[in-house]
């Protein structure tokens, strides 16, 4: 039931949920651990809300997927019934899930220093919890966290964003109503060297509107990467003062000799 | 059943070799192998073969009621299982990622990107819909299935006649082929796939339609799906080695110039088995 049409970008420069043409969604990292995993995360890209959970490296429980000089990276894609508007359960087989979960896995395949684990295993479970848009933006990026989470070396990060054209006007970071109507594509990048390493478009688009979309999606990935450094580096700092292995202010402790760290008051 | 990795000596051997553009089977790194389309004696039966990867495509319709969100269009489905036919390395039953990739690939590029007009396919309203089946079968696996399946399937569908239907009121009346010449489906454009693979070394150029060898070889595959008309349908680079914007663009612009070769020899041969044909009006 279609109610008044929409409109994706007024006169005044506004989209349908308030943000200009090139403004991104508000993204919260949340890095609290999650049950037994090695690193998990919770990001959030406006509505859209994805949990990802990384076990590893460790032993293979799939002996028959072992590679003898690499880790194995093991994606899952679960996507909750209540995530969209109305409910719906995924059959398990869903074609659309398993092209997800194999796109982050030959995403992060060459990103992911793998051969430094050989033989062994490292899973990352995807949970989709919200879907407003950019799906696969916020799978990324929440990968990308939860493995740097883990510990596990990468070789940079790497950073999602969406991007789409309405008329001549190129927009970034879709909502739902947004991807369902403008021809839209995803774009991941490794912010230190400005490359590109996933790029998907499923809808029909001039190459030279694309060309302008590809570029400025390229830049905005750099955006994202601010963000998530400083969520990272924020969530270290507690934790590094939380142990008490933070560097001490105030000129040091001379009264230990041996240099023992002193228990600290609560 | 997983088949051997390529030895130590062959990709040596192929790395060296693409490094200074020369592939395997003497081609150019920008050079398509010759797609051969054979049509069978039904209208909408179309084999595809790049070298020696080979695909077979059939188009059928028939008359269902419409799904009841939407009344005024027609169905189409894609029906694409490998069978270990194609290569021992497909497994009846359980999808491999390839299968995956390339099924949701042919639906993206044959269906998503609204090849084929569907609300031409309305008979009656709400009641009777042509629902157009286009099945695949994967015949032979040298490498690069989905350009090959993706070029079958096009042509199939640009080769299909559905019979003409007459609706007076709420009757429908169907005529037979050798009543009334069948009519073709409305397509809006036509999309072809181009498939590049990539190396790990940088200073090795980008090859356009990889053999199996080259596909199992490559660091990265980048699949381009558009049409003549200078119009992204699909586009997809699925991680791999991380290519600079510039890279990607230069790769759009090469497969805008193939995909307007491709719709040439296409059509010559399209033109070619209907002209020998032979459609009599009485």
């Amino acid at each position: 039931m279609q109610g008044s049409r929409v409109e994706i970008l007024n006169e005044g420069g506004f989209r349908s949920d308030g943000r200009k043409q090139y403004e991104l969604r508000d993204m919260t990292i949340d890095l609290a651990q999650q049950g037994q995993a090695d690193g998990s995360v919770v990001v959030t890209h406006g509505l859209t809300q994805v949990m990802v959970s990384v076990f590893g490296p460790r032993e293979a429980k799939m002996r028959s997927q072992t590679i003898h000089d690499r880790a194995n990276i093991n994606v899952e894609v679960n996507v909750a019934a209540f995530s969209t508007g109305d409910r719906r359960k995924r059959a398990r087989g869903d074609k659309r899930i398993l092209e997800l979960a194999a796109t982050i896995k030959s995403t992060f395949e060459p990103v992911v220093q793998t051969n430094l684990y050989p033989r062994s295993q490292i899973d990352v479970f995807v949970q989709v919890l919200q879907q407003d848009g950019g799906l696969l933006q916020a799978c990324v990026n929440a990968t990308t966290l939860a493995l740097v989470n883990a510990g596990i070396p990468l070789l940079d990060f790497v950073c999602a964003v969406t991007g789409g054209v309405h008329s001549t006007s190129p927009l970034l970071d879709l909502t739902l109503l947004e991807e369902n109507d403008l021809p839209n594509v995803t774009v991941a990048v490794m912010p230190k060297t400005g490359k590109v390493t996933l790029v998907t478009m499923e809808t029909r688009l001039h190459v030279d509107r694309f060309e302008e979309i590809f570029r400025l999606a390229g830049e905005a990935g750099k955006i994202i990467h601010g963000e998530m450094k400083n969520a990272v580096r924020s969530r270290t700092t507690a934790l590094v003062t939380a142990m008490g292995s933070a560097p001490r202010v105030g000129g040091g402790d001379t009264a230990d000799k041996d240099g023992d760290d002193r228990m600290n008051e609560y | 059943m997983r088949p051997p990795s390529p030895s130590i000596p062959e990709k040596e051997f192929l790395f060296a070799s693409l490094k200074e553009s020369l592939r395997l089977d003497g081609r150019l790194p920008m050079e398509l192998r010759a797609p051969i389309l054979t049509f069978g004696d039904d209208l909408g039966w179309v084999e595809c073969s790049l070298g020696k990867t080979r695909v077979l495509a059939q188009v059928e319709g028939k008359m269902v009621k419409p799904l009841p969100e939407r009344p005024f269009e027609g169905m189409i489905t894609i029906h694409s299982e490998i069978s270990p036919m194609a290569s021992s390395e497909y497994e009846p039953g359980r999808p491999s990622d390839e299968e995956v990739t390339i099924t949701r690939m042919l639906d993206k590029v044959l269906k998503r990107s609204d090849a084929v007009d569907k609300e031409s396919l309305c008979i009656l309203a709400g009641q009777r819909v042509w629902h157009i089946r286009l099945t695949l079968h994967f015949l032979s696996d040298a490498g690069n299935m989905l350009d090959c399946a993706c070029l079958a399937g096009m042509v199939a569908l640009k080769h299909f006649r559905r019979p003409d239907v007459e609706v007076v009121g709420d009757e429908v009346t169907v005529h037979e082929p050798t009543e009334r010449a069948p009519i073709p489906l409305a397509i809006h454009h036509t999309p072809f796939c181009f498939t590049f693979a990539f190396f790990p070394d940088p200073a090795t150029p980008p090859i356009i339609d990889p053999t199996q060898l080259e596909q199992r070889l490559s660091a990265g595959l980048l699949t381009i799906a558009l049409n003549a008309q200078r119009e992204l349908c699909v586009l997809q680079k699925l991680g791999g080695v991380p290519l600079d914007t510039d890279e990607v663009l230069k790769i759009v612009n090469i497969a805008v110039q193939k995909a307007k070769e491709l719709n040439s020899i296409v059509d010559a041969r399209l033109q070619e088995d209907w002209s020998g044909r032979k459609v009599e009006v009485r």
